[in-house]
């Protein structure tokens, strides 16, 4: 089954240090760039475009097309962002190939910045995760050392400086406009749109952002030709993908696949799902994708496939859940994290997460009113679709989707507590330390939560 | 809610395109919101962070409306927010009224939005006219569907002094965020936290200092702010609306004033978009207590024996016809500057028809014959659009600030030189000796300028016929100011507006409360002019030869010079020379104070006729840009209220003269009979300084003195002393401050600024003086102990001192801008 898989960004990742600028080039990395500085900033671009490079971070659009977006005439600078802001549910590509090799994305960001006429750029990364803040920290100080960035590149004549910048550790950092609040130092939250980045982004400059994966491929893009880039891939989503299997697989991890492979193929490649156990259901692409069932195992997974299943390729991030797994805790323990992280600038997504957890607890400790399914699902469409950005649509996605599948099990949520259908041990990977703790009592106040969280903030206040 | 007026009227009909709302029709200019364009036909979409004059954000959501057709025959998949959406030439809008896709989503939004809200109506001071309860009402749910837990917190917080916040009540809109940063400048408030737990915030060291905070209270559209002062005190629907203009300054800002039981509770900002558009200041919020004390006058009293005593009103103005009758025209008239302008005009007439004198003046401030002269040549007798206007103000390309701190001074003009200068790129100008916290939020660049250099700093200037030049009433005491932006103005084209600071002035002005000017900007030397007025007032003669000025009369008062005044709303502190006005009521012969309050002129007076308080009468206020705003009667209780009018025919009746005019319309309507002098008018004065702009410019120098960037100084080298070792005095008043109008306004006097004394670093290395040690300003007279700041910006060997320091006004020490004080370190003097 070797053959399904094509290590194009992955492919040094096993190599000794591979973080470490001498052993990146010794594989041939920022070959790349010294071609890409042969040629016109356009000629990048066109290539670029040719090689039908699409956005990884989850929305696939054409990585070429938006950053001819860019006015030419603009008089101001302007800017690239690596969204590095990697924080969903299940989305786990960028923190490893950042920490495994740094330098992949150093490379891409320089010869994109050269494409887009950018001289100043920004790598926006997770504040947590702060070992793979340091990696990159170093990767850029070499490249610097090595004069791949700063003044006269390789003699080019074109000057580029790169910041790394640590967030805060927000979610909503990762949708762009609340990104560039963040960088600018502001609350991160989405802002108003028109004027898009591409025309008013940073500092009201125009600004191309992309994702991590996306800057990454476009090294061996310009190394390899655009055309070596489309024999990956199917006929719209062309080049090959980092998919990441978690969950009740045998073997989980990064699969550097071409796109429009199927689950199917990747439950071999990983061993298939947990011994003993069946498929029950899998998101495609993190928290915020709708999701899929085992009726869905041969879809391709490319940008395509995904959304005539209903779904979203989002990062491509699969999560695997078997028989044993509740939908109800699973759905509860996903709008928690939505919750938790919007930003509360708009209405339905404040409120209606801080409304869908305390549903959704109910169903799970089998406290839920009769007919409450409905009534959860009528507040989702109030949510969905009516927010201003698209995170509250990925709260409400895995809530409807789950119904969509799975309403028997919810409306079980009216008399028996989820614990009771899916005893929480069975579906835990890792056998507890020590013995499993109570689960919660069946009378206990589901409000409770959300006032300890109340009061727990005052302290910040007073 | 105004629809921005500007956007109606400056469109030609080729730059309107059609969208339709409901399938009705409508013609928009380019750009329009969704909401507002639906507004014109009358749908009301409900809202609840949208506000005209504030920029859009789309937070609450409670907007959304279809559009079948984004009028590229292609409808937009999802709900759109309509007070983000722009119009485009055949977009249809279905809003509530015709979409089940709008009603839903309206309808969702609000049961959102009351998941969190504790629904305490019934205690909340919105209640009654809330936005969230009428939406809830009118667009909302009937019943919500939610059975959790709501958020809560303790309550209430105090944002301010004057503004508290219910956390809980919030539905996080940001209007006052917004208002606070983009309005006036002063974002001290933010939005903190995030998700469910959002929440206006503030940082505990910096309390919401803002002279415009009560705003936030009026535009909240739910009961999370609320006044400390109005909390509580009355619900909505017991109070009695009355529209009216406000007394505390120029601005001429309409109010709404709400009674109930015959006692004002509160004031809101009017609607006036070509004025206050929707705001105020808090002191014209707050400060409407002064007259509730003990010290309010309710009957007349007269001196027995050296003692006051009640007296009935026959008795009282029998007494100050005897003090009146044996002075004769040995009589002065001081009427200051807070009288409407048919009380200014009753004084006016009283003066000369009555007492035969033309000794009266409205300038209870430090004043000069310059002033009066330049009153007379450039203001009397104008009208609205012939000067400056607000209007003017936000299409001007560059304003100049000469003795003129608009935040302090005129605050409604500072608010609309920040949406001059935020929304049209307008550049601010302001000759001064330092950059003032108010001068920096209108980013303007400072003309560094020790006071009284102010005319060399003026010459220099460049402005066209896109500028306006504000001038303050400082200007009257640095001689050769208001000669200069007179010689500015007609050299360069610009419009030139002198803002007084009280409400007023501009009135009295043209009811000719001056010694040289009769109503209408007639000036009394011509007999053209006298024979105007003599015609209306019934032919009487009218005295001659000019009066005196208030100061002289004082003077001559103190020498025996003069017998009798009658004084009105005055304070000694607020003049020149504090001493020397109470000098002059202690001898003259015989003192007729017509007044509200004790103060310390009743004190000291024979007689004192107690008059209608402000909102007990009804009037007009002529305001900077010569306005006419209506004073409506708040207080109907009782008969015809006391007015000054009033008072005044009653004393002519006595004095066996008919006045003529007893009620406000009267008095306005032989104003209006009068209308303003065409004759030649009084020539400019002329300056005693003399300037070399000419051979400047001939020399070549920039014409620009500097670009356009954050804070600017220009160094004109006249930020230097001339004075040696002295310290030159600069000062003006602060909008919160030590008076008495401001009285029985706890919560808004703990929010004015500090009294301090400023001087610059330089300067206080010679002097040797630290930041924040106290030290002592004194002149010969007198001396005030501040704390001291030393500020970047102020000009060398200048002191900056608050025009009221609260306990001392500046009318004690007996010195005014540009004169020489000394300052040391400590108490000492």
């Amino acid at each position: 089954m070797t053959d399904v898989l094509t290590p194009v960004l992955s492919a040094n990742w096993a190599d000794e240090r591979a973080w470490k600028i001498t052993n990146y080039e010794r594989r041939g990395g920022y070959a790349g760039l010294r071609k890409a500085l042969q040629q016109s900033p356009a000629d990048v671009t066109a290539l670029v475009k040719d090689s039908g490079l699409r956005g990884r971070g989850g929305a696939g659009f054409p990585t070429g097309m938006k950053w001819g977006f860019v006015p030419k005439d603009n008089p101001n600078p302007k800017y690239l962002i690596v969204n590095a802001d990697e924080s969903e549910p299940g989305t786990c590509k960028d923190m490893p190939l950042l920490l495994a090799s740094p330098h992949t994305l150093v490379e891409g960001v320089i010869i994109s910045a050269y494409a887009i006429g950018c001289r100043y750029a920004f790598i926006y990364v997770r504040g947590e995760v702060l070992h793979v803040i340091r990696r990159l920290q170093q990767a850029v100080r070499e490249a610097y050392s090595a004069g791949y960035i700063g003044k006269n590149i390789l003699g080019s004549g074109y000057d580029l400086e790169v910041v790394v910048h640590a967030g805060a550790g927000a979610y909503i950092c990762g949708e762009e406009t609340a990104l560039l609040d963040s960088l600018e130092g502001r609350r991160g939250q989405p802002r108003l749109r028109p004027p898009f980045p591409a025309v008013a982004g940073l500092y009201a400059c125009p600004t191309v952002v992309n994702n991590v994966e996306t800057i990454a491929s476009v090294p061996q893009i310009v190394d390899k030709g655009a055309a070596w880039y489309q024999t990956m891939g199917t006929e719209k989503s062309k080049g090959s993908t980092i998919y990441s299997l978690s969950g009740h697989v045998a073997r989980p991890g990064q699969f550097d696949a071409p796109l429009g492979i199927t689950l199917r193929e990747l439950l071999e490649l990983s061993g298939g799902v947990r011994e003993g156990h069946q498929l029950k259901f899998w998101t495609p692409g993190g928290s915020s994708t709708p999701i899929l069932t085992a009726e869905h195992l041969d879809i391709p997974l490319d940008y395509e496939g995904a959304a005539a299943a209903g779904s979203m390729l989002g990062t491509k991030a699969l999560q695997i859940f078997d028989d044993t797994t509740s939908i109800v805790r699973t759905t509860l323990r996903f709008v928690e994290f939505y919750k938790h992280e919007s930003c509360g600038k708009c209405t339905p997504c404040r409120e209606g997460s801080w409304w869908l957890v305390q549903m959704l607890k109910k169903f799970e400790a089998g406290e839920a009113e009769e007919g409450s399914v409905d009534t959860m699902l009528d507040v989702c469409e109030n949510i969905g679709g009516r927010s201003f950005c698209a995170l509250a649509d990925g709260a409400v996605a895995c809530v409807t989707s789950a119904v969509k599948h799975f309403r028997e099990e919810f409306e079980q949520g009216y008399h028996t507590p989820a614990w009771e259908l899916f005893p929480y041990e069975r579906s835990a990977l890792f056998p507890p330390r020590t013995a499993p703790a109570e689960y919660p009592e069946r009378d206990s106040n589901p409000g409770q939560g959300a006032l300890e969280q109340t009061t727990g903030s005052e302290g910040g206040l007073a | 809610m105004s629809v921005d007026t500007k956007a109606e009227t400056g469109v030609e009909k080729s730059d309107l395109i059609s969208v339709f709302i409901d399938g009705t029709e409508v013609k928009v200019p380019k750009g329009t919101l969704a909401i507002r364009a639906a507004e014109m036909i009358g749908v009301a979409i409900p809202r609840f962070c949208d506000h005209p004059l504030l920029d859009p954000v789309g937070a609450c959501r409670q907007c959304l409306v279809e559009v079948p057709d984004a009028g590229n025959g292609r409808g937009m998949p999802k709900p759109q927010a309509s007070c983000t959406l722009e119009v485009a030439p055949g977009m249809r809008i279905d809003t509530q009224r015709t979409s089940e896709v709008a009603t839903k989503a309206q309808k969702g939004m609000i049961e959102l939005l009351l998941i969190n809200h504790p629904l305490d109506c019934p205690i909340c001071d919105k209640g009654g006219e809330c936005p969230l309860q009428n939406q809830a009402m009118a667009n909302g749910p009937s019943e919500s569907r939610y059975l959790g837990v709501k958020r809560t917190y303790p309550k209430p917080v105090s944002v301010s002094a004057q503004v508290l916040l219910d956390r809980e009540r919030c539905v996080l809109c940001a209007r006052c965020t917004r208002f606070s940063e983009q309005i006036s400048g002063d974002p001290f408030i933010t939005l903190v936290e995030r998700g469910a737990l959002q929440q206006v915030g503030f940082y505990e060291d910096e309390p919401y200092d803002s002279y415009f905070s009560g705003n936030v209270i009026q535009i909240c559209p739910v009961g999370a702010l609320t006044s400390s002062d109005y909390r509580f005190q009355s619900r909505p629907f017991d109070l009695v609306s009355t529209t009216t203009t406000c007394e505390h300054c120029a601005a001429g800002c309409e109010l709404r004033t709400d009674q109930r039981h015959f006692q004002v509770k509160r004031r809101l900002a009017g609607n006036a978009p070509e004025v206050n558009e929707e705001w105020n200041c808090d002191r014209g919020r707050f400060a409407f207590r002064s007259g509730r004390g003990e010290d309010c006058l309710s009957r007349p009293l007269i001196r027995e024996n050296g003692v006051l005593r009640v007296a009935s009103w026959p008795e009282a103005i029998d007494a100050a016809v005897a003090g009146l009758k044996r002075a004769g025209n040995s009589v002065g008239v001081v009427a200051g500057g807070r009288l409407t302008l048919e009380n200014a005009y009753g004084y006016s007439k009283f003066a000369r028809l009555a007492l035969g004198t033309n000794n009266i003046d409205f300038r209870s401030r430090p004043h000069s014959e310059e002033e009066a002269a330049f009153l007379a040549h450039a203001v009397a007798g104008r009208r609205v659009g012939e000067d400056g206007t607000y209007r003017g103000l936000e299409e001007a390309k560059q304003v100049i600030c000469v003795a003129f701190e608009p935040e302090e001074e005129s605050p409604i003009v500072f608010l609309r030189l920040r949406k001059a200068v935020r929304k049209h790129g307008a550049s601010v100008v302001t000759v001064a000796p330092w950059l003032s916290n108010g001068a920096r939020k209108l980013d303007a660049a400072l003309i560094a300028t020790q006071p009284g250099r102010e005319p060399e700093a003026v010459a220099q200037l460049e402005a066209d016929a896109n500028s306006v030049i504000l001038v303050g009433e400082r200007a009257a005491t640095l001689p050769g100011t208001l000669p200069a932006v007179l010689d500015l103005a007609s050299r360069t084209g610009a419009t030139l507006a002198w803002i007084p600071r009280r409400a007023g002035e501009r009135g009295a002005l043209e009811a000719g409360c001056l010694p040289g000017l009769l109503p209408g900007g007639r000036p009394v030397a011509e007999s053209a002019a006298r024979v105007d007025v003599s015609t209306v007032w019934g032919g009487a003669t009218l005295p001659q030869r000019p009066g005196l000025d208030a100061d002289s009369m004082f003077t001559a008062a103190a020498n025996g010079e003069l017998e009798a005044l009658v004084i009105a709303g005055v304070e000694p502190t607020d003049f020149t020379d504090a001493k020397g006005v109470r000098a002059g009521i202690e001898r003259a012969g015989f003192v007729l104070s017509i007044e509200q309050r004790l103060s310390e002129v009743t004190e000291r007076a024979d007689v004192v006729l107690p008059v209608a308080l402000i909102e007990e009468q009804s009037g007009t206020f002529v305001n900077w840009e010569h306005r006419h705003g209506r004073v409506n009667r708040v207080i109907k209780q009782g008969g015809s209220p006391m007015t000054d009018l009033r008072a005044l025919a009653a004393l002519a009746d006595a004095l066996g003269v008919d006045l003529g005019v007893r009620l406000a319309k009267q008095a306005r309507a032989e104003l209006d009979e009068l209308g303003v002098w065409d004759g030649a008018r009084v020539p400019r004065p002329v300056g005693g300084v003399s300037f070399e702009s000419a051979d400047r410019r001939a020399e070549g120098a920039p014409r620009r003195l500097f670009e356009r960037h954050k804070h600017p100084v220009a160094d004109l080298g006249l930020a230097h002393g001339t004075t040696g070792d002295g310290v030159v005095l600069a000062s003006w008043r602060q909008l919160i401050d030590g008076s008495a109008s401001n009285d029985h306004a706890p919560a808004l006097r703990a929010t004015a600024k500090p009294a301090v004394a400023r001087i610059s670093p330089r300067t206080a290395e010679r002097l040797g003086l630290v930041d924040g040690e106290d030290v002592s300003v004194s002149s010969q007279r007198h001396a005030a102990v501040l704390p001291l700041v030393v500020e970047p910006t102020m000009v060398d060997d200048t002191v900056w001192v608050p025009g009221n320091l609260w306990s001392v006004g500046l009318g004690e020490l007996a010195v005014l801008p540009g004169d020489q004080v000394n300052v040391s370190a400590g108490g000492a003097a």
